[in-house]
Order: structure tokens, then C-alpha cells, then sequence
């Protein structure tokens, strides 16, 4: 099933070297052959801590190949521009969802599952798996 | 009635509010916030006054739904979002009525303050920005509601934010070391309040009686 577009990962912090990073780490624990599309979108459009609407819409257009774009957030504003945008209609691609997820562990699954080809609902599943995953 | 230019002026009028109060809401930000609350909100609402006037939307619920979109691209925190999504339910509420009364506006307003409640997943008394929204549209729904009223409810509620402990947002994280400080969104919620009641007091000059009329809630 990996031969159609593959499902855009959009990764929004407050902090754009968080999440540059996240998304460096999750694409490179995908391993090799055909990784689905990621966009960072961290910080404010000057670089300082907190969500920039603008960089989100960019960066979900970036990924959005027609299998939709899953979310990914952080904290406090990321969640509620993420969420506020999706609820505004036309900001974001169709098929855009916000992912209910831990940032990092979720970042790993949604990549990784997505470069295997997996479809929207699968790729928020197995993010959304990451948070029965105990430590301790 | 209540036009779009009187919508257009309570925004502006907001902006200035913004503008002036905007170190206390910072200082009042500092102690259980990140300290931006003051510098986030005149950056979005400057860019609220800078479209309404290149653009002139010709309804109320354009004015607010544009003023909305404007605060959730540029405000940067999570008071972006939440009085950007206030602004544009209300303004969707609206529809495209060229004038809406008193009574129809506090409708409105009571679901764009019950889509930010459902946003932050915050109920009254956890020390947010609801905690004066909500005394406010409480004030100015009902017959004998007026933009007085609800500025005076509003404040009140505000004010009545210091012995909480925040449940809600980066001051949840303090736990009981929130408590005796005043919520900044509270204390900026009651802000477009007091631009309301700014706007509507400037409105009803002697020589427009009819505004005036309509302004205490005696129509609509």
C-alpha cells in the first residue's frame, strides 16, 4: 500500500529548534526507502518561543500529498492554534487532524508508520498508542 | 442598533485599552506566566486596528470574524487562539444582520465565549480568561443588561481571580503558588469589556438619542 501519497506529519512547538529537532530524530529512526514528508513548524515567524498560525498553514501545505496531514503538537498555544485553525475551515488542508499524542514518542510512530505507507486513522492510532507506553 | 462601524470602534477602542494597559497585563503575567501577556496581546490587536483600516467590512459579523482570524495569526500565544476564536464565533453567530441589537450581540457574544470555554477545556473558577468573560456576557444578557453592567461584572470577576488556584494553562503548573495573583487573561478579558462600554458611551452623544436608546436595551 506504499504506492499512493503518503500521509504529511506536521510537528508544531513552541520552540523551532525542538521542533527541528523532533522531526531530524523521528525521519531518522524511520530508517531508509521512502520517508513520508515532515514539516517543522517551531516557534514564532521571528524565531522567538511560541505558535506562529502562519508557519502551521505553511508547513501542512509543505506535507499535504491528498492522504491528509496529521498534527502534532506540544503545548498550551500550539494545541489551541492547531485547534482553532481546524475549526476555521480553510486554513489547513482537507484531511488535516490534530493528533492527540505524546510530541516526541508520537513523532517517532506517526513517521514512522506513515513511511510504511499506513493511512490517516493508523498513523494518529499508532501515535496515539505512544501514550500507554510506560517508562516506569 | 449596533452597526458594523460601532463594531470597527469597540476593536479599536480595545486596541487602545491594550496599548495603554499593556505592562500591567505583562507584570501581572510575570509571576505565574511566561511574562508576554501585554506584549502578545497589543501585537495582535495593533494588527486587529491596522486591517479594520485597510479593509472595511460592511456587517458586524464581518468585522469581528476578520478581527478573530487577525488575532489567531499574530498574537503567538495561547491568548491568539482564544480571543480569536471569541471574536470570530461571535461574529458568526452574527451572520450577515447589517445591525444587530443589545440583546442579539449578548447572544452571540455568550457562544463565542462558550466556543473558547470548549477550546481550553476551562469551566469558571479556574482561574482563566473566563472567569470575567463569563460575568460579563451574564451581565449584559437580560432586559436590564448594559454595556455599564457588564464592564463592572467583568472587572469584578477579573479582580476575583486572585485567591484561586489556576487549573488551567502555564499557571496550573504552579499549583497553590498561583493563588494571590490575578489572572492576566481574566484582567485582559475585562479590558474589552471596559472598551465596550468606552465605545457605547461615546456613541450616545445628546444628538443621537436614537443609539442611545438602543444601547441600554430598551430595543432589539
Amino acid at each position: 500500500m506504499a504506492d499512493g501519497p503518503l500521509v504529511g506529519i506536521v510537528l508544531v512547538s513552541h520552540s523551532g529548534p525542538v521542533a527541528e529537532a523532533v522531526a531530524a530524530l523521528a525521519t531518522g529512526l524511520a530508517g531508509g526507502g521512502n520517508t513520508a514528508p515532515v514539516a517543522a513548524a517551531g516557534g514564532t515567524a521571528d524565531g522567538g518561543l511560541g505558535t506562529s498560525a502562519e508557519l502551521i498553514s505553511a508547513a501542512a501545505s509543505r506535507v499535504d500529498g491528498g492522504a491528509g496531514v496529521a498534527v502534532l503538537t506540544d503545548l498550551g498555544s500550539a494545541v489551541l492554534t492547531v485547534k482553532a485553525l481546524i475549526a476555521e475551515g480553510d486554513e489547513l488542508p482537507d484531511g488535516t487532524r490534530l493528533v492527540d499524542a505524546p510530541f516526541v514518542e508520537g513523532a517517532v510512530a506517526a513517521v514512522v508508520s506513515a513511511s510504511a505507507g499506513a493511512d490517516l486513522a493508523s498513523v494518529e492510532a499508532a501515535a496515539t498508542e505512544a501514550y500507554t507506553y510506560r517508562k516506569v | 442598533m449596533l452597526d458594523a462601524l460601532f463594531f470597527r470602534r469597540w476593536l479599536t477602542a480595545t486596541a487602545a485599552v491594550v496599548d495603554r494597559e499593556a505592562e500591567r497585563l505583562t507584570e501581572l503575567d510575570s509571576p505565574i506566566g511566561d511574562a508576554d501577556h501585554g506584549s502578545n496581546l497589543q501585537r495582535g490587536f495593533r494588527a486587529v486596528a491596522a486591517v479594520l483600516e485597510k479593509e472595511v467590512p460592511d456587517t458586524p459579523g464581518a468585522v469581528l470574524t476578520l478581527a478573530g482570524r487577525q488575532l489567531i495569526s499574530t498574537v503567538g500565544g495561547a491568548s491568539g487562539p482564544l480571543y480569536g476564536t471569541l471574536l470570530r464565533r461571535t461574529g458568526k453567530d452574527l451572520g450577515d444582520a447589517p445591525e444587530v441589537g443589545p440583546t442579539r450581540f449578548a447572544e452571540a457574544l455568550r457562544s463565542g465565549v462558550d466556543a473558547v470555554a470548549a477550546l481550553g477545556g476551562a469551566a469558571p473558577g479556574d482561574k482563566t480568561m473566563l472567569d470575567a468573560l463569563i460575568p460579563g456576557v451574564d451581565a449584559l444578557d437580560g432586559p436590564s443588561g448594559s454595556f455599564g453592567a457588564a464592564r463592572e461584572a467583568a472587572l469584578h470577576g477579573a479582580l476575583a481571580t486572585t485567591p484561586l488556584q489556576a487549573r488551567k494553562g502555564r499557571a496550573s503548573y504552579l499549583g497553590e503558588r498561583s493563588i494571590g495573583h490575578q489572572d492576566p487573561g481574566a484582567a485582559s478579558s475585562a479590558l474589552l469589556f471596559e472598551a465596550l462600554a468606552e465605545t457605547a458611551e461615546s456613541t450616545e452623544t445628546p444628538e443621537s438619542t436614537e443609539t442611545a436608546e438602543s444601547t441600554d436595551g430598551s430595543r432589539g
